[in-house]
């Protein structure tokens, strides 16, 4: 039943603050912060009391399930594993920050973009925790329209714009994997008389090739588009620029993960062989979205975009890791998914705090800030070392994992990957040279961070930091989802076991030599 | 009682049909249209009489009463909308109505 | 005491951490104390570290702090391990360090970001020690990128000035290419050891891999291609002159004393990968020879006193290359840590100076400061004559006496290379004195505003000293024969097989030596005392090749012109996304489309009636003719 709360809470919570704020702005304020930090609560006691008794053989924590409209086999089935687990962790963790950094920005029709924010929020909680397709697709779409809203609504002077591309890329793409998801529905259901849209029930479909390929495309584009790989992403970064702070923080912390989730959780899953068919074309699009986003943040002058061209050029490394099928890979990808989360949300919160300061995004017009804001400016120095990959931060640990995993499956991409690294160092510079160091530029009045900010940062240091040198928890956690994800490709793990008797053989036959 | 031929008859209707097409698509006065459509729908209500004489069935005649009904409402309702028209724009042209342009 | 092992880097971050959270809410002093304090105590850790661990004549000591992360058989731990090599590493990186700090406490005084410098400096000698602590080479590369970005945030320490930060980047950047190439390398053996931890892979390298396997030679490459981008060796060696633009004792630590000889010290940690990769060997070799005589040149045409040294580091690491490359690992390391002393002493002795001199880099521009700095110029003297290699008296003839010798008898070594270093030598020797004699002697040509106080020289004493002395703990066979530093490493680094027949022609060959560097630093007092128009028309007489040394060989401009240029071009053009296009394109497509067919809707009654006729007769006739 506390899947079911969480949920809740974040859908009331949305309407009472909603109706709160007619009376009273800090009340609805308040209360939305309320709403997300009970559920990090109730999460977080969730994961201290699961943490320990988690096997490889049961990876399902929690389960709900609510007959809805049997008649068409639709259920509310929630349940919890470690990788919604995390998934939710950080959901909350950024939903918090998302409610501070709204605090002075947002100061027109509070009430509705609480609701806005709080449902998006529980559209991502659900999109995480439902096991029936229905319902996913049901969330799925509960995630898009309050975020169009935010977008459209609060965001920067091109918003239209940016939230109608972003409604109909995220749509279109979405009505293909409903379609793809009533395929199966049916399929499944002509093959055993059991129409259901569990994704339990669904797991085992036996389905011809061709069918497969079909309907794994269905689920890919959705998720692709949302992730997104290059070249379904040029709505990110027009809505990642054009929305408010806290909808770029959602948007990048949370929205594009719905897409790596979906890919771990249903395309590999229930398309095993489909997905190893399309893997080399899948991991091939990663490294062109490595080295194109990355090439693309080096040329924008707009900060915030440019921070978008980095979530693309990351989220690359999500696809390679997934389409690898080794279990380092997919490692990288859970904890690509938390620190991408983590340290481009950090790097849009501070750009959204420079926007509020200065009042302008264009990186040509900063510099030397440093002088001004050195608080800002170590922890921007954090981020920034954090998006090239610096070891000791959580996103070495991601990357290292993701490119380790693919060489063994793919050698000339993994290496272009990696030389992505370098041009990953290039813009990472680019933003502190042009925004923090350089000339100081005289005109701007500015103050360091203020309580509230260094409230809403340190935090995101610490917990990036934890991740890099402290990653096991998180990886222990993920463990069983990822290790079973693995079983279900059996082409997969027998490939790596032939590479290990190799090796194997290497070793014995040269020990014989030697003897 | 002699019958008429039925191709005579549907021929009758068959012209009236098309001189009342005929002048609501030449007619710009609204007024006059209506009135154009009312033939066509007479001429409708024709065909229906002779169909149904020539199979022996009341249906046709069910049908001629049905149209006179619709004929009846139609004219009032046309007519309702007719005066708004005029209130409005000043004129009966049906050309000069054509704010619903895309 | 080998327990306190932890402390070593664990202090300086400690120290680093407590700067950077205060930031310059501390008054200076404390600041100083706290930056230079957490090194000493490092310092005094490693001593009394090493003094146990010779004691008690252990192989090694290894100290785990926690298992870094454990993902499907890769399990790197945040381990320390300590042997004699990474001994001598931390060795000269806290003593060096220690002496350089307290350097900085006056050289940074009016400096208002003291304490981040030393925030920045501390957090540099704790990823250094990291780095060469690393039991495995996960551990190593965080190590690894720490030194990397320590040596930007310094390079770029004033970070008002545009160039600086262009050359922080430049620095970063193409160590980072140099990373990936390692970055690969670890691929490569993990995928076939299944373990990235250095002293296993070295156990199962020779059973694996069969002399000259070409995953071995691989591997070798590949870590060549790290070593080559930290150590600032060809042909990635182009950052580190730019990098002179930190001040002069981050010059001094990192880009003379330390982080640039970590690529010496990966090779001569995964040396036995290279035992099976002769391959890869040899190119370390032949890119050590080829660099030192690029860097030399280059060294010979410079008017900046700290760009000389720094070609003259590049040059140096070259030897040290050349001696890895012959399988002389105790050389190599041997040759780094007398490096370490006089590179770090002339710097710090070349600070001073520019310090003197309002920031003066100009070496034509200062002359005369023997008489105005005595300190400061028999310091430098020392520091120089080591460095060229003065015949038995300094540390640095011994060291380089030694790579010399095995470049030529060595099992691997040959004419070619023992040629390229003699040359290098008789280079060195000419452009370490040209250096000197431009600077202290002839006239005074800028007025001195700040004389060094003891803070700073101190610490150039120290060094100086060292740079005497510090040769005679390894004596080759003809003098003395004392192997007290090569008797440390032996157990862990082979020594090298000499060629027969060979023996007899080592007092040759040092007396050849010492006579090329001789001869070097004779031509220069030739050129710039007896007879400077001599030097004046031999620029202007060679004037193109003059310009092309300077340049660094034009590398530089080569780079730009394929890589960076290329890269900004591209990612300008691209700024608005030409993959955008399409999506616009079909926007545009269907606005085309609306408008076309919007005209059809006119409002105009007689016009839909019409539409309506027409399609009824269209739908009649069509049903009449095609008959179903």
């Amino acid at each position: 039943m506390m899947l079911i709360l969480l949920i809740v809470i974040l859908m009331t919570g949305g309407i009472v603050a909603g109706i709160a704020a007619r009376w009273n702005a800090a009340a609805c304020r308040w209360l939305s912060l309320l709403a997300v930090t009970a559920d990090f609560g109730i999460i977080l006691t969730i994961w201290i009391q699961e943490g320990l008794s988690m096997t490889l053989t049961n990876s399902w924590l929690r389960d709900v399930y609510i007959p809805w409209i049997p008649s068409f086999g639709i259920n509310f089935h929630l349940a919890l594993d470690g990788l919604s687990l995390l998934m939710l962790v950080l959901t909350f963790f950024l939903g918090i920050l998302a409610v501070l950094v709204s605090w002075n920005e947002i100061q027109y029709r509070i009430g509705f973009f609480h609701f806005n924010l709080l449902w998006v929020l529980a559209g991502i909680t659900g999109v995480f925790l439902t096991m029936d397709l229905f319902l996913f697709y049901f969330f799925w779409e509960v995630m898009l329209i309050p975020m169009y809203f935010l977008i459209g609504i609060w965001g920067h002077e091109n918003r239209q714009y940016a939230a109608y591309k972003f409604f109909i890329f995220t749509q279109a793409s979405g009505l293909l994997m409903l379609l793809a998801i009533l395929g199966l529905y049916f399929i499944h259901g002509d093959q055993t008389q059991v129409y259901s849209f569990d994704y339990f029930t669904l797991l085992g479909t036996a389905l011809s090739p061709e069918t497969g390929r079909w309907l794994m495309l269905g689920f890919l584009a959705a998720f692709i588009v949302k992730l997104p790989v290059v070249p379904f992403h040029t709505w990110l970064p027009d809505a990642h620029t054009e929305a408010p702070t806290a909808g770029s923080l959602l948007l990048a912390g949370l929205l594009l993960k719905t897409g790596a989730y979906g890919l771990i959780r249903f395309v590999v899953p229930l398309f095993p062989a489909a997905s190893a068919a399309i893997a080399p074309w899948a991991m091939l699009a990663g490294v062109v979205g490595i080295v194109y986003g990355a090439l693309q943040a080096y040329g924008q002058t707009d900060f915030k975009r440019l921070i978008a061209y980095t979530s693309v050029s990351h989220m690359g490394f999500v696809i390679l890791g997934v389409f690898a099928f080794r279990e380092l890979a997919m490692q990288g990808v859970v904890m690509q998914m938390i620190t991408h989360g983590i340290s481009t949300g950090a790097l849009f919160i501070l750009a959204g705090a420079l926007y509020e300061r200065i009042h302008t995004r264009n990186i040509e017009e900063m510099g030397g800030l440093w002088k001004k804001v050195p608080f800002m400016g170590v922890i921007a120095m954090v981020f920034a070392m954090a998006s090239l990959g610096l070891p000791g931060l959580g996103n070495f640990i991601a990357e290292f994992l993701t490119l380790i995993g693919a060489w063994q499956a793919s050698q000339p991409l993994t290496i272009v990957a990696t030389a992505g690294l370098v041009v990953a160092t290039a813009y990472s510079l680019r933003i502190m040279q042009k925004v923090f160091l350089g000339k100081t530029n005289t005109g701007y009045a500015l103050h360091d961070l203020s309580l509230r900010e260094k409230f809403i940062l340190v935090p995101m240091c610490i917990v990036i930091l934890w991740l890099g040198l402290f990653p096991q928890p998180v990886i222990d956690t993920s463990r069983p989802t990822v290790a079973n994800s693995m079983h279900t490709d059996n082409h997969a793990a027998l490939h790596r076991g032939a590479e290990r008797n190799k090796v194997y053989e290497a070793l014995t036959r040269s020990s014989h030599e030697q003897k | 009682m002699k019958t008429l031929p039925i191709e005579s008859g549907l021929l009758l209707a068959g012209v009236l049909f098309t001189l009342g097409l005929i002048s609501v698509l030449i007619r710009r006065n609204i007024i006059f249209m209506l009135i154009s459509v009312e033939i066509m729908l007479n001429a409708a209500g024709l065909a229906f009489i002779m169909a149904g004489s020539r199979w022996v069935q009341a249906d046709g005649q069910v049908m001629f009463i049905f149209i006179l009904t619709m004929a009846a409402a139609e004219v009032s309702v046309g007519l309702a909308l007719i005066l708004q028209i005029y209130h409005q724009l000043k004129t009966l042209d049906s050309d000069a109505a054509d704010k619903m342009h895309g | 005491m080998l327990s306190l092992l932890w402390l070593i880097p664990t202090l300086p971050f400690l120290g680093a951490l407590i700067l950077i959270l205060t930031g310059s809410r501390i008054p200076q002093r404390v600041a100083a104390r706290i930056g230079c304090g957490s090194i000493g105590l490092s310092a005094a850790i490693t001593a009394l570290v090493g003094y146990d661990f010779l004691a008690t004549g252990q192989a090694s000591y290894k100290f785990t702090a926690w298992t870094w992360f454990h993902v499907d058989g890769l399990s790197p731990g945040v381990t320390f391990y300590l042997d004699s090599l990474s001994l001598v590493f931390i060795f000269v990186i806290t003593f060096v360090g220690f002496l350089i700090h307290i350097y900085s406490t006056e050289f940074m005084q009016t400096d208002e970001g003291f304490a981040r410098f030393f925030a920045y400096l501390n957090l540099f000698v704790c990823a250094m020690l990291i780095l060469v602590l690393a039991d495995n080479l996960v551990l190593l590369y965080l190590g690894w990128e720490g030194v990397g970005l320590c040596s930007y945030l310094l390079i770029g320490f004033w970070y008002s000035e545009e160039k600086n930060g262009y050359a922080a980047r430049k620095a970063f950047i193409i160590t980072r290419v140099g990373d990936t190439a390692m970055a690969i390398g670890l691929f490569v053996l993990f995928s076939v050891f299944h373990t990235l931890n250095i002293q296993d892979i070295l156990v199962q390298a020779p059973q694996v891999w069969t002399i000259g396997a070409s995953s071995a030679v691989l591997v070798g490459f590949l870590l060549l291609g790290g070593a080559v981008g930290k150590s600032a060796q060809l042909p990635l060696q182009t950052w580190l002159p730019d990098a002179m633009a930190g001040p002069s004792p981050v010059s001094a630590l990192i880009h003379a004393a330390t982080m640039v000889t970590a690529g010496v010290y990966l090779i001569t940690r995964m040396h036995g990968i290279y035992e099976l990769a002769p391959l890869a060997q040899q190119w370390v070799g032949i890119i050590g020879a080829v660099t030192l005589l690029l860097a030399g040149c280059s060294a010979l045409t410079q008017y900046d006193l700290k760009r000389v040294l720094a070609y003259s580091t590049i040059s140096q690491i070259g030897y040290m290359f050349l001696a890895l490359g012959v399988g002389a690992w105790s050389a190599a390391i041997f040759h780094f840590m007398i490096h370490a002393f006089f590179k770090a002493l002339l710097f710090l002795s070349a600070g001073a100076v520019i310090m003197a001199l309002h920031h003066e880099h100009d070496m034509f521009r200062m002359g005369g400061l023997r008489k105005k700095l005595p300190v400061i110029y028999y310091t430098f003297l020392i520091g120089a004559a080591s460095l060229a290699a003065l015949p038995f008296i300094t540390a640095g003839f011994y060291s380089k006496d030694q790579i010399l010798w095995l470049a030529w008898a060595g099992e691997r070594g040959n004419l070619w290379f023992f040629i390229a270093a003699l040359t290098g030598a008789f280079i060195t020797a000419m452009y370490t004195f040209r250096m000197v004699f431009v600077t202290f002697f002839g006239e005074a040509k800028t007025h001195i505003s700040h004389r060094p106080g003891k803070r700073m020289t101190i610490p150039l004493v120290i060094l100086a000293v060292l740079s005497l002395i510090g040769g005679f703990i390894e004596l080759p066979h003809t003098l003395g024969h004392v192997t007290l530093f090569s008797n440390i490493l032996s157990p862990l680094l082979p020594a090298v097989p000499l060629r027969e027949g060979v023996e007899s022609t080592e007092w040759t060959l040092q007396l050849i030596a010492a006579a090329f560097s001789l001869g070097g630093i004779y031509i220069a007092y030739i050129f710039y005392i007896q007879q400077p128009k001599l030097a004046d028309d031999l620029q202007s007489a060679t004037r193109g090749v003059h310009q092309f040394w300077f340049r660094g060989w034009d590398l530089d401009a080569l780079y730009d012109f394929v890589f960076v240029r290329p890269f900004v071009y591209l990612s300008k053009w691209n700024k608005g996304d030409v993959i955008d296009r399409f999506y616009t394109l079909l926007v545009r497509l269907t606005e085309y489309f609306n408008e076309t067919f919007v005209r059809t809707q006119n409002g105009i009654l007689r016009w839909y009636i019409m539409s309506i006729v027409a399609g009824a007769i269209l739908i009649i006739t069509i049903s009449l003719f095609i008959q179903p």
